[in-house]
């Protein structure tokens, strides 16, 4: 049999020499090289003295002194609590309100529903990003501008959150339902025992996914927010960064990966459950 | 029939929170904007007064609207095709047997989960005129110093090349979930057959990415309309407006300017192209996946 295949089988079944395939893995690391190469340069700055922030040596001396300067500089903890307290109050709402939703459609005849799971859905394409000028009014309105709750509150609704439990709960089998409720549970019961505990790893993929991407988010929280006690990360480094005084690189680019850092050590420690959660959350 | 009722009710009680949070911060805006694009921006004592397609007009003779349009569809046309290609190539490559794949996989991803506002930091010392790592690496070359930023020619360029970076190993995930999806004997079947690596890719592997590419490019189009977080810290519209985008025009306007009325007609620009977007996704592309 083996003397019968002259090449040993590669994983797709196509002959390769060996030379096409030395190739296309060079390729692959330059492309990977490349791809961490501002990460990697920002990482040296942050971690060396000014003078060597642009100077390559192998000796140039360590230092956490760019760190310590970034922190003194400005309210970071402060801005660390408010992204904190904002990302928390995202996800526990979303989940809350896009359970309840995605229990509706999944499992309840009523009247309008395919009209209301598609006006649902606009929120796929018209999302509260674009709307800056009129939420901004809302906000004005309510009384709730430069607020931690003005900034979560247009979120807490993510169509495509109630969109991805919908799938997910429709896939549950209905006699399980069926035998809870001849129990005497009721609809809140049946999804807290029966729905969420089988979702569970949708889920997850939802809130490493949610979790990111407002952490991460920066135009309506610069919006909305103008006082140390409500601005997220992202706008507290945009308004250190930005001021005239001549900060220097290297405490920009510190304070630049500690706003990073908790997502980025989250993402190494846990690298497969982000990929497939990012996979599982894009399939629909 | 008294079941029949308790289940309507149900199902709509449920529905309820979301649907009003939804409505608030979604639809009634949308349609706010239309209504106040129709109106004068209030000032001071002076309220608001209907003034029909005034803002409309002032917009097709303002040559700042144009140049952010404009860019903005270069930015989509640049970025688009070049970050669906190398995520397409990436996810070929860390699906295969590849020396080294969790580090590949680990290095295309990352920018993915870092903050836009802070990587464009990272890029905008890069750029730097004199000694940003990109004048060291032409200077070492013997090439002539380039303020990459500031100038109008290549400061859209720039900007193009951090939205790709960041977004394909986004894209990649897409496709290699579907890459996953299909049956390693289609591959064997067509070596087999004597298909070459590449024709396998063109005839077998490409057309039945075809979804995946539908669904990536509905997000890259959207993104490139949301994307401006790196506008803010590199270029803040510059040099002379060459890199301002369309959102970050309408936030110049409404936030700058405080010119509500004016940026509320801009916005129906961006929605118009999201609409638009919508109706040939729902219309066209969801024939063929299914939503049920």
């Amino acid at each position: 049999m083996s003397a019968a295949t002259p090449a040993p089988p590669v994983s797709d079944g196509f002959e390769r020499s060996r030379f096409s395939a030395l190739l296309e893995t060079i390729g692959a690391w330059l492309l990977g090289l490349l791809w961490i190469l501002p990460l990697a340069y920002a990482v040296w700055t942050a971690f060396h003295p000014s003078e060597f922030s642009t100077r390559f040596e192998l000796g140039a001396p360590l230092t956490l002194q760019n760190f310590v300067n970034a922190w003194n500089a400005a309210p970071f903890a402060r801005y660390f609590l408010n992204t904190f307290i904002l990302v928390t109050m995202i996800l526990v709402a979303q989940m809350v309100l896009g359970t309840l939703a995605a229990y509706a459609f999944a499992r309840y005849e009523f009247r309008g529903r395919d009209l209301m799971f598609m006006l649902v859905l606009i929120q796929l394409m018209v999302m509260p990003d674009v709307l800056i000028v009129e939420n901004y009014r809302t906000m004005n309105m309510l009384g709730l501008r430069d607020t931690i709750l003005a900034i979560g509150l247009p979120y807490f609704a993510s169509a495509f959150g109630i969109f991805l439990l919908r799938q997910t709960f429709k896939t549950v089998p209905r006699e399980l339902d069926e035998a809870a409720r001849v129990e005497g549970a009721n609809a809140l019961q049946v999804l807290w025992k029966v729905y969420v505990p089988l979702a569970r790893p949708v889920y997850l993929a939802y809130a490493l996914v949610s979790v990111s991407h407002h952490w991460n988010n920066f135009l309506w929280p610069l919006i909305v927010t103008s006082s140390v006690e409500t601005r997220p990360l992202t706008v507290g480094l945009q308004v250190f960064s930005s001021t005239d005084q001549g900060v220097d690189w290297s405490i920009i680019t510190a304070a630049t990966l500690m706003t990073a850092a908790p997502l980025l050590l989250g993402f190494l420690l846990f690298q497969r459950q982000f990929v497939q959660s990012f996979m599982r959350a894009g399939i629909r | 029939m008294r079941a029949s009722i308790q289940t309507q009710v149900t199902g709509w009680l449920l529905l309820l929170p979301a649907l009003v949070l939804l409505v608030m911060f979604t639809h009634w805006p949308a349609v706010a904007t239309a209504w106040h694009s129709v109106f004068s921006t209030p000032r001071g004592a002076r309220p608001a007064v209907f003034v029909g397609l005034d803002n409309y007009r002032f917009m097709l003779e303002d040559d700042v609207f144009w140049q952010a349009l404009w860019n903005n569809l270069w930015f989509a046309l640049g970025t688009i095709p070049l970050s669906i290609a190398i995520a397409i190539v990436m996810a070929l490559w860390v699906n295969g047997r590849i020396v080294g794949r969790g580090f590949l996989r680990m290095a295309y991803f990352t920018p993915t989960v870092l903050p836009m506002i802070a990587v464009a930091n990272i890029w905008l010392f890069f750029y730097t005129p004199q000694y940003g790592l990109l004048e060291q690496i032409t200077g070492a070359l013997g090439l002539p110093s380039h303020n990459w930023l500031g100038e109008r020619s290549t400061v859209l360029g720039a900007t193009i090349v951090v939205a790709i970076w960041k977004e394909a190993g986004f894209f990649m995930i897409f496709y290699l979930a579907a890459l996953q999806q299909i049956s390693p004997t289609l591959a064997e079947a067509a070596a087999l057959e004597g298909a070459a690596r590449w024709q396998y890719f063109r005839r077998v592997l490409f057309p039945l990415l075809m979804p995946t590419t539908l669904f990536v490019l509905i997000n890259a189009l959207i993104n490139s309309v949301r994307m401006v977080d790196h506008i803010f810290v590199m270029t803040r519209g510059g040099p002379d407006n060459a890199s301002a985008l369309l959102l970050y025009y309408i936030y110049q306007v409404g936030f700058s300017f405080w010119d509500s009325a004016y940026a509320a007609a801009l916005t129906m620009v961006v929605l118009t192209i999201l609409g638009v977007t919508a109706f040939v996704k729902f219309r066209f592309l969801d024939r063929r996946t299914h939503y049920q």
